[in-house]
């Protein structure tokens, strides 16, 4: 080949970036207002669709010419719908809107789209820097966070391949292929990349040994996900695909495999139609299939759709469940990658694994390493939920603390509340407690703080949760979630379950707690897959670091989170409580609350079922209602038999 | 090609890459097992029973997963072996429907001599027993279940597989619920049990019975 002259790859895709150009200036020909409304699963679910149509509707009787342009998830679930509105003409820069309801949509098209007034009371910020409206990057939801993965999340719009081309996606594979694929593996390793899919294994060494092996292999991204309250990768997929994608076809060049899945659980239908639509259009702009990029090099992509079990998100469960069988995990070694997909060699990783590798190509594994700590360089991604001002989606560097994580980034514990633990890890982590929250995030640091980075699921607790709870929810979870082939996982997890159900009902007795932990160890040891033997994580770290709330359970039958049920109780302070009031009489579904003599109210104790609506019903300038743990302590406060008749009558 | 490893102090030999439970076995050193059926591979690993300790490597590991080689050092019979062995037993007898004067399987049944073997009672002591509804699965025109017994080795399936390439046995249920299913779309489906009945013969235990009559 003439050195002089551009590649063939190189070639192709300058087409595809001038073409996408093209169809970015006809977009652009109109200088019309646009409007970016998030539309990935979070985003509906919080109502985008109607907000959507809002736009459409008021846009139409207003006769506005303006642009809907659909995008994903920017990750900031607290604020969802979240609306970009660029409306140069105004004089405005870009102004982000949170919480944007059909209402809001009408208003923001009569008052800003026509008028010219932004409404400053309902904006978020700017997502530009300038001198009228304060800019995002400004707040430390934004500024403290480092986009490598999920960059263009929010900005593209995930069904238009064309907009990943115009933003730059794809040159990494076009430059890959013009690489040796020892070399692609050899850049992974020195950017020190490791698995996000929980175990923080070394990507170019399961790249190497794939590489290594002849004959016909499989490359897998694992978007199994199946983590309670983990969402990264599915808002990845729905938010970026092709940067997925694209990561995907290069795993498959670096190690020799022209076949490569996707497994996405069928749960996650808006995730399956995005993948799937997005390989369509990588076939038919000749990014995948016969010769990539006309390189020559084959490559074809599927969608598997998973049924859904946690367990098949391991990846011998996975595999056995793409072969047809019951999702089951088998003993390892062998590994995948030495016979993994009908006997074959295959490379299995996660979405946000793969999703990191483009950037790294594009930019060096250098400035990767810029990024994060020595052993776990770059960023890490949590889906952090529970008791913070602000949940969603985060990516940080590695080596962030926890303390910054969930104080700064994430605004700390709502209705200023004071800590009590984090689980980190989803149902295989750990719970940590106050005096580990200057622990920075990393695989090993956390390894060693009796935690892990699990998938990136993080749940932040105040003091109204109950530790104990929360590891029975946990448990709960893995117990149903096994898939009930060996004898630790199947029957251990479920004695535990007992012995946590005990607990949280307070019929727990002192030796309960040495039979929690023993169990817990053995079921540790024993198990033979991943699940089993980090389903007793949460129970042992929150033992080691929360032990006195079991012992509360157990000793007292105090529950210090004031969550379990059967161990609390309701009543209300008569000193507070207002003469004639009754806004907790109707909201209570027993019709436990009934006045007292002194035309107050309390609670009757046999009735009430401890659902708390008296204490949301109680104004807040009285204040009245008290929880209480142990329920015993409740003060007892008589019915009157005369108010009583009184009621009946009224009734 | 041949090679020594030494099991409990005594140097063996054995053919490299062989299944280390078995060439225990084989050489007289009892190293429980429930879910094991030689040849038949890969393992299920499942019962969690074989556990051994192999030096250089420091968790006790499934023997019915390791192939042998050379200068190999394995302890079976240490306390963090027998601690999870016993532990795994326990759990098997938390679930099981101990009745065994009415069993077929009395006096040849595996879990009698596990308990035997390992010292531990019948009746597990600190674990609640959790029973399954409903006791007996008598779906199958030919076989009866009884869900209480089994110890979801997984035997009675891959050697059906492995005679007949299907089955009309399955894994069913989730997590605790799992149990071993007789699917049965017809009788016709079902003809061919009627004269094989081998998993009824590999079943460690009674759960796996013929129906007679
Ligand atoms: C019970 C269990 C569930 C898992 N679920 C997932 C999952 O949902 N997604 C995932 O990527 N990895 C999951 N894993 C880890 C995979 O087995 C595998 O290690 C991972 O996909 C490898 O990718 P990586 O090297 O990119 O981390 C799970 C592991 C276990 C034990
Ligand atoms: S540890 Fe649990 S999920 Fe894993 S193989 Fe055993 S029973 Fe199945
Ligand atoms: S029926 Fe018998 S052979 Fe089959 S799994 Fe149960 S115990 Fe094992
Ligand atoms: S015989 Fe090895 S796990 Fe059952």
């Amino acid at each position: 080949m003439d050195p002089n002259e551009t590649p063939q790859c190189r070639r192709n895709l300058e087409a595809l970036q001038a073409k996408a150009a093209e169809k970015r200036r006809e977009k652009e020909a109109a200088p019309v207002p646009v409007i970016h409304i998030g539309s990935a699963t979070c985003g509906i679910a919080a109502g985008a669709l109607d907000t959507r149509q809002a736009f459409q509707e008021a846009l139409a009787e207003r006769g506005i010419e303006a642009r809907i342009h659909t995008v994903g998830c920017v990750g900031h679930c607290y604020a969802e719908p979240v609306v970009i509105i660029d409306h140069p003409d105004s004089g405005f820069p870009p102004i982000f809107y949170h919480e944007v309801t059909p209402g809001k949509a009408r208003m923001l098209v009569k008052l800003f789209l026509e008028q010219g007034d932004p409404r400053f009371e309902h904006i978020y910020g700017a997502t530009i820097e300038n001198d009228m409206i304060p800019w995002v990057q400004e707040f430390p939801r934004f500024s403290m966070e480092h986009r490598l993965v999920m960059d263009r999340c929010g900005r593209i719009d995930p069904e238009d391949i064309f907009e990943y081309l115009d933003d730059g996606g794809y040159a990494a594979l076009a430059a890959a292929l013009e690489t040796e694929p020892s070399d692609i593996v050899a850049e992974i390793g020195a950017a020190g990349l490791r698995g996000r899919g929980g175990a923080g294994f070394p990507t170019a060494k399961k790249w190497s040994f794939a590489a290594a092996t002849d004959g016909e292999k499989f490359v897998i991204c694992n978007a199994d996900e199946g983590d309670p309250g983990a969402y990264m990768d599915r808002t990845i997929l729905e938010s970026n695909p092709h940067q997925v994608l694209e990561g995907l076809a290069i795993c498959a060049y670096a190690v020799g495999a022209s076949r490569a899945m996707v497994y996405v659980r069928a749960e996650y239908p808006l995730a399956v139609r995005i993948v799937t639509r997005a390989i369509e259009q990588a076939r038919s702009e000749g990014i995948l299939g016969e010769s990539v990029l006309g390189s020559g090099f084959r490559l074809d992509m599927e969608v598997f759709q998973g049924s859904g079990a946690f367990v098949c998100g391991e990846e011998t469960a996975l595999i056995r469940s793409m072969e047809g069988f019951r999702g089951m995990p088998v003993h390892r070694p062998p590994y995948p990658v030495e016979a993994g997909l009908f006997g074959r060699p295959t490379v299995i990783n996660n979405v946000k694994t793969l999703a990191s590798v483009p950037p790294i190509l594009e930019n060096g594994a250098e400035a990767y390493r810029s990024v994060g700590t020595a052993d776990s360089p770059g960023t890490a991604i949590f889906s952090v939920v529970g008791d913070v001002v602000h949940p969603g989606l985060v990516e940080i560097p590695m080596g962030t603390t926890l303390r910054t994580l969930i104080y700064d980034v994430c605004g700390g514990i709502a209705k200023k509340k004071s800590f009590r633990a984090v689980q980190i890890g989803g149902p295989s982590g750990g719970c940590l407690p106050e005096s580990f929250l200057d622990t920075p995030i990393d695989f090993d640091s956390l390894i060693e703080a009796g935690a892990m980075m699990g998938s990136g699921g993080m749940v932040v607790m105040s003091e109204d949760s109950c530790v104990v709870n929360v590891c029975r929810y946990f448990l709960e979870f893995t117990q149903k979630e096994s898939c009930g082939r060996c004898t630790f996982c199947r029957i251990g997890t479920r004695h535990m379950l007992e012995i946590l159900n005990r607990l949280t009902c307070g019929e727990a007795v002192e030796e309960d707690l040495e039979r929690l932990e023993n169990l817990a160890h053995d079921i540790r040891e024993g198990s033979l897959c991943g699940l089993g033997k980090t389903a007793p994580n949460p129970v042992l770290t929150s033992l080691r670091y929360f032990r006195e709330e079991y012992e509360a359970h157990v000793r007292e039958g105090r529950c210090p989170g004031m969550m379990c049920r059967p161990l609390i109780a309701y009543y209300i302070e008569l000193d507070k409580c207002a003469r004639g009031c009754d806004a907790c009489v109707g909201c209570c579904p027993t019709d436990a609350v009934f006045t007292t003599s002194t035309r107050k109210k309390g609670i009757d104790l046999e009735l009430c079922v401890k659902c708390g609506e008296c204490m949301v019903a109680c104004p807040p300038e009285y204040d009245a209602v008290r929880k209480i743990s142990p329920a015993h302590l409740a003060p007892v406060v008589e019915r009157s038999p005369k108010r009583d008749k009184e009621a009946k009558d009224k009734a | 090609m041949t090679v020594t490893l030494t099991v409990d102090g005594k140097a063996l030999q054995a053919e490299a890459g062989s299944n280390l439970l078995e060439v225990c076995l084989e050489n007289g050193i009892t190293v429980p097992n429930l879910c094991h059926l030689p040849g038949l591979e890969p393992p299920p690993a499942a019962c969690r029973l074989c556990f051994v300790e192999l030096e250089g490597i420091d968790a006790p590991v499934t023997s019915c997963t390791v192939p042998v080689s050379d200068g190999m050092v394995v302890h079976t019979d240490t306390d963090r072996v027998r601690r999870l062995q016993r532990s795994a037993l326990r759990f098997l007898l938390s679930v099981h429907d101990v009745d065994c004067k009415n069993c077929h399987a009395n006096h040849h049944c595996a879990l009698q001599d596990l308990a035997r073997f390992l010292k531990v009672g019948l009746k597990p002591r600190g674990l609640s027993i959790i029973l399954k509804e409903p006791e007996v699965d008598d779906d199958h025109p030919f076989i009866r279940h009884y869900p209480n017994r089994c110890v979801l080795c997984e035997r009675c399936l891959r050697t059906c597989h492995d005679r007949h390439g299907h089955s009309p046995l399955a894994l069913s249920g989730r997590g605790f619920d799992t149990v071993i299913r007789c699917f049965a779309d017809t009788p016709e489906d079902a003809q061919p049990c009627q004269s094989c009945a081998a998993c009824v013969d590999v079943c460690p235990v009674g759960a796996l019975v013929l129906k007679t009559g």
